[in-house]
């Protein structure tokens, strides 16, 4: 029997480094390890010498990780960017969901692939947990500069709030923009004019 | 007529100005494309964003290409470089700790002299000196190899160049990883700003005329789709030439580039580089550098054969690579074909030749032009290095 795949995961966050360990834990029986701290990383790396590295692609720490391809010491490990050599659509589902990995030259596609569709799928699910809370956030900070600007809108024209709000929707309906962008215009340049 | 839009890759740097005044100053709108902009956070996802069609075209360090057509950068798909977005903008700095050794030992921080600047850093690092770069093939790099190396200190025992994302460089510089860097603005910039380093030299003290970053493509696009290539080439060509016809216009650009989904970042830190007054200490201290980064004059946009020859050459040469081989692979990547034809139309100025011996120009010179007279710049070595490819059959 083929020895325990080793995998190293480098996410700087415990939480999120948590539900892909979990992840892998369910597609398999492999020998995962965690980096969270970015110094060193490449030595980090390099000591461990894994058969593949998982890192989400939005790290900028991934050029790093491009250096361990150039080893060529007797003691280096080197990897060679798994989306040159599998099949393109597990490569393009991967680049999609956020996620890079890295993988030691002369592995076979089907040890590989098990540990990339579990890691594919939770990358997956953390990005659309991602952009949920970014458009919620979002939501709020509109809500709260629409507030302001319909207040402005009332004082200075001495309007009920509907029609506040109205006006504000119509100006941004004529200019072909968002109504927090527009309320954001309004705040702005009254906060410059004092 | 509706704009084609073409998703195009850039990473959040001063030099990333050609693509983005194109989309913001109407270049790309006048050839009837909108740039659907894609920011990267590393050069490796959005080389993969380019090879796996993400983008069709990006903001891409020169020597990118060239290292997958040798088969030594991760990828195996073939890259081109349509056209030279930003000769020079590099800028080298060095820890806190060591910028004082080298001024008690009577530096002066001059910031012009590179053989000077160099012998006082070797006077006062310790042994190896680590010095971090953003990309294992990068322009960075090549200048540090050079520059050292014609300096006496042999790599790698004494000289270790080693991958630092650049908004990480500020804190290897803290945790005592690397003792000095070569980054590109507005990275040096934030270093100063930070008040972890200062800096020492502009790239353009090393080499006078360093081809920085290239408009990349995949090579099958860029002969598949030779119509839609070209407006792009147009484009930016048409924003570089905006670009470097006048201070008031980098003004404009520093403005354009500071917006949150561009730079996010205020506009008097990128206008340093773009205006080459470049403040090198937290002190304040200030160094006006002519052509700290140029996007047109000087023919910068076309894409010498011998530029990607003597990028080809170094990494053979570090390698173990065959050089001949590598060079004639690498001049292959840098596409003067598809540029001369894309400006065809133009009334562009172009060089007869589309090789040169690089490093010869010791000041700037008239040369043979397709049509008009053209003048290319100062493009020395500062130890008075040249590379002939003859090979590439100048003219």
């Amino acid at each position: 029997m083929a020895p325990k795949l080793s995998i190293v995961i480098v996410e700087p966050e415990p939480e999120r480094a948590r539900l892909i360990v979990d992840a892998l834990r369910d597609a398999g029986d492999f020998d995962i390890r965690v980096i969270a701290e970015r110094s060193g990383l490449a030595r980090q790396i390099a000591q461990r010498q894994p058969d593949l590295v998982l890192v989400d692609v939005a790290d900028p720490s991934r050029d790093t990780i491009e250096e361990l391809t150039l080893a060529t010491g007797p003691l280096d490990r080197p990897v060679a960017l798994f989306v040159d050599r599998s099949d393109a659509g597990l490569s393009a589902a991967a680049i999609e969901a956020g996620l890079s990995a890295y993988v030691v030259d002369g592995l076979t596609p089907a040890r590989v692939k098990p540990v990339l569709d579990a890691a594919i799928a939770r990358f997956r699910m953390m990005q659309r947990m991602r952009t949920e809370l970014a458009e919620t956030k979002r939501a709020l900070e509109d809500r709260k500069v629409i507030d302001r600007a319909k207040g402005m809108l009332m004082r200075a024209r001495n309007i009920p709030e509907e029609e506040a709000y109205a006006l504000l929707r119509k100006t941004a309906m004529d200019q072909g923009r968002r109504v927090a962008d527009v309320a954001e215009a309004l705040v702005t340049a009254a906060g410059l004019l004092g | 007529m509706r704009a084609t839009a073409l998703p195009v890759g850039f990473l959040p740097l001063v030099d990333a100005a050609p693509l983005i005044v194109a989309e913001e100053m109407g270049f790309a709108a006048e050839e009837g494309l909108a740039l659907d902009f894609l920011r990267a956070p590393s050069w490796a996802s959005l080389r993969d964003a380019l090879v796996h069609g993400q983008v069709r075209a990006a903001h891409m360090l020169a020597p990118v290409p060239i290292a997958s057509a040798l088969g030594v950068g991760g990828g195996n798909t073939p890259l081109a470089a349509l056209s030279v977005l930003s000769v020079n903008g590099n800028v080298v700095g060095v820890s806190a700790a060591l910028a004082e050794r080298m001024r008690e030992a009577g530096h002066r921080f001059g910031f012009d002299d590179a053989a000077a600047a160099g012998q006082a850093l070797i006077a006062a690092a310790e042994m190896p000196l680590r010095i971090g770069v953003p990309f294992p093939f990068s322009m960075h790099a090549e200048l540090i190899y050079h520059w050292l190396s014609a300096l006496g200190l042999p790599s790698p025992q004494s000289l270790i160049v080693r991958t630092v994302p650049p908004p990480l460089m500020a804190e290897a510089i803290r945790a005592h990883e690397i003792d000095a860097f070569c980054v590109g603005e507005p990275w040096g910039t934030a270093a100063v700003e930070g008040g972890v380093g200062e800096l020492l030299l502009p790239g353009n003290a090393i080499w006078a005329f360093a081809p920085e970053k290239i408009l990349a493509a995949r090579a099958d696009w860029a002969d598949e789709a030779p119509d839609l290539s070209a407006r792009l080439v147009r484009s930016v060509w048409r924003a570089g030439r905006w670009l470097d016809a006048g201070a008031a216009n980098r003004s404009l650009a520093a403005d354009l580039m500071s917006r949150p989904h561009y730079l996010n970042l205020a506009p008097d830190l990128i206008e340093r580089a773009l205006s080459g007054r470049i403040v090198v200490s937290p002190r304040g201290e200030t160094r006006a550098t002519p052509r700290f980064v140029v996007f047109h004059e000087g023919a910068a946009a076309f894409p010498w054969r011998s530029q990607a020859a003597w990028i080809g050459a170094r990494i053979a040469g570090r390698m173990g690579l065959d050089q001949a081989r590598a060079m004639a692979a690498a001049a292959g990547t840098f596409r003067s074909d598809l540029f001369r034809e894309a400006l065809s139309t133009t009334g562009a100025i172009l060089p007869a030749a589309s090789a040169r011996i690089e490093g010869a120009l010791a000041a700037d010179q008239a040369v043979p032009a397709m049509s008009g007279s053209l003048t290319l710049c100062r493009d020395a070595f500062f130890d008075g290095a040249a590379f002939d490819p003859a090979f590439l059959n100048r003219p």
